[in-house]
């Protein structure tokens, strides 16, 4: 595997000690070695990964430097198109679709430079926490080959802790990024919304989606994002003014800073594990010098009532598109009609239907204002307990999941269950904030723990130095059973 | 997660058939029958969302609270008409092809 970081593999990039062909050649022997029992691919495109190894490799001797990414092998979730490959959110209705177009974040790792080794599994349109409800089948944690690497970026999440990749993108809807990464022990950061742009990448809930980066360090996650962020016109909700630098705080240390524990997120649902891990890195950042503050924000033990109100709403007007019209899957019919239904009745596996039929209700006559209408009175009060947070406290902190990585298939059957796993990250979507996990030990069977530092919008820099001062007392290092060579 | 909410008393009725149909799902009898429970569960629980008392002033979308984004409509190159339609499962003379819509009822 790729034992390394960001930083380590730019350095040497530039010293001549590697090439960019080199660390893909060990992203590639890693995943001919491992893919077999964790498949956190879809796609791999070993060919076009070549090319622009060599072309990365070719520019640097030229003397041009395209940025931290420069070389660098990363892996994209299969929700961002990638024009001439295959994109299919891990939908059936999407099989063989090939974008004619690349998404802006492509657009920007192209530019930078970077490797793109493949795409990585997903949750069917990124709904789930588990990877379990791919079209295309499980992706296993690279810890624990019987569980579940969380999601729905689950194959990001295990691509990177299996160094099959030193940075993979995801999309966080409701924990999508930071959720897997607490479960696969890496990092993982979804950024204020509005930062990154969502052009290309297939949508599932417009006002909550936003992409960030999996690492294996916090100074390589705010590397990942400096690469992908920014105003882009193609995305109507993106942000024009100035953005935060996400590496000036970084070992600058926390002293001074004040830190919110939120009441909300602990008790009843969470393992003591993860309380006692919790618990103590708190008592850490304390004696690093922060004030520690317990704040309440009463309206997170609805936030998840309020999500599952709005997100499935989007989703069944976002998915509308899926019609076996212009793209994808098509199953005859005699009418229009007809034909629609069909295709998305054979095409959209369990969850998605499920959202979009919860959405479709909460939208429909006589139920608008009492669930959708009622959801979104929720989150602009959510939005007002954090800006009454954040009068006290520069972050607040909790659990990043309240469980480590469950077995496979132990909630499949009940999705309430399964929606409980974001408990901790949604309050951040519907506020738009920034938000990432940080892995910080192992429970007694080995399993990685991740702890949420949240901030205020733009708050990205604060954000990343209390996440530094958080990996360096952890100590943690990232050192998954390798499933292959295992007697 | 201290529940200091409770769920909503009000019976939540689901016409699974005319939510299928608004969505354009063609499910089956026993598909319908199993998402109407689910969907009754996932509700019961989303009709938390009702107990809140305190009803904020805004409805809240974007967090950094932008105004309405414009541009100048200025021509650019679009996608190639050909590449698009290649994706498409039926096209004709240069059109995306589909069955009368007409039709239906």
């Amino acid at each position: 595997m790729i034992d390394t970081s960001i930083v380590e593999a730019g350095r040497k990039l530039r010293s001549g000690d590697t090439t960019a062909a080199a660390l893909l050649e060990a992203a590639l022997e890693t995943a001919a070695q491992t893919e077999a029992q964790l498949h956190s691919f879809l796609t791999i495109d070993s060919d076009g990964a070549r090319e622009t190894a060599a072309q990365a490799d070719a520019d640097l001797a030229d003397g041009i430097d395209r940025g931290p990414l420069h070389g660098i092998p990363v892996a994209l979730k299969d929700n961002m198109c990638t024009r001439g490959l295959e994109t299919t959110a891990a939908s059936q209705i999407l099989a063989g679709y090939v974008p004619p177009y690349d998404a802006t974040v492509v657009t920007r790792l192209r530019s930078g430079g970077a490797v793109i080794v493949g795409k990585t599994n997903l949750d069917e349109f990124a709904m789930g926490s588990s990877t379990e409800n791919s079209a295309y089948g499980l992706t296993y944690n690279p810890w624990d080959l019987d569980r579940v690497p969380g999601g729905s970026s689950g194959g990001s999440a295990a691509s990177v802790a299996a160094g099959t990749s030193l940075a993979a993108f995801g999309s966080d809807t409701g924990g999508s990024i930071r959720q897997p990464a607490s479960l696969c022990g890496v990092v993982g950061m979804k950024p204020t919304y509005g930062t990154v742009s969502r052009y290309g990448l297939i949508a599932f809930a417009s006002s909550l989606d936003q992409i960030g980066p999996f690492t294996r360090s916090v100074e390589d996650s705010a590397l990942a994002l400096s690469a992908i962020w920014g105003y882009d016109p193609l995305d109507a909700t993106s942000y024009p003014g100035e953005y935060p630098d996400p590496t000036s705080g970084l070992g600058v240390g926390v002293d001074g800073l004040r830190v919110g524990v939120v009441t909300e997120l602990s008790g009843e649902g969470y393992e003591p594990a993860v309380e006692t891990a919790t618990a103590a890195m708190v008592e850490r950042l304390r004696r690093s010098g922060v004030d520690v503050i317990e704040v309440s924000l009463p309206t997170f033990d609805i936030a998840l009532s309020a999500y599952y109100l709005i997100a499935p709403a989007e989703a069944s007007s976002n998915l509308a598109r899926f019609d076996g019209i212009r793209y994808g899957l098509r199953v005859k019919g005699n009418t229009t009609e007809e034909l629609m239904a069909r295709t998305r009745a054979e095409g959209f596996g369990p969850e998605v239907t499920r959202r979009i039929l919860l959405g479709t209700y909460s939208l429909s006559a006589g139920y608008y204002d009492a669930f959708y209408g009622q959801a979104q009175r929720v989150r602009a009060a959510i939005q007002e307990d954090f800006a009454r947070a954040y009068e006290q406290v520069d972050v607040l902190v909790s659990p990043t999941s309240p469980t480590v990585a469950f077995e496979a298939g132990a909630r499949t059957a009940d999705p309430l269950a399964m929606y409980l796993s974001d408990i901790c990250t949604i309050p951040s979507n519907l506020a738009g904030h920034p938000a990432i996990s940080v892995p910080i030990g192992l429970d007694g069977a080995g399993l990685p723990i991740g702890f949420q530092v949240m901030a205020p919008a733009l708050g990205e820099t604060v954000m990343y130095q209390v996440a530094a001062e958080v990996e360096r007392l952890a100590g943690f290092t990232i050192s998954p059973r390798p499933p292959a060579g295992e007697p | 997660m201290a529940d200091s909410y409770t769920s909503a008393a009000m019976p939540i009725e689901i016409d699974i058939a005319h939510v299928a149909r608004l969505a354009r799902l063609d499910l089956s009898d026993d598909e319908m029958e199993t998402y109407k429970t689910q969907l009754g569960v996932i509700l019961d629980h989303a009709a938390k969302v009702q107990s809140l008392e305190v009803v904020p002033d805004v409805e809240a979308a974007h967090p950094l609270h932008l105004a309405n984004a414009f541009r100048d409509d200025r021509l650019r190159p679009s996608l190639d008409r050909e590449e698009v339609l290649a994706q498409a499962p039926d096209a004709i003379d240069g059109y995306f092809a589909a069955p009368p819509a007409m039709e239906s009822e």
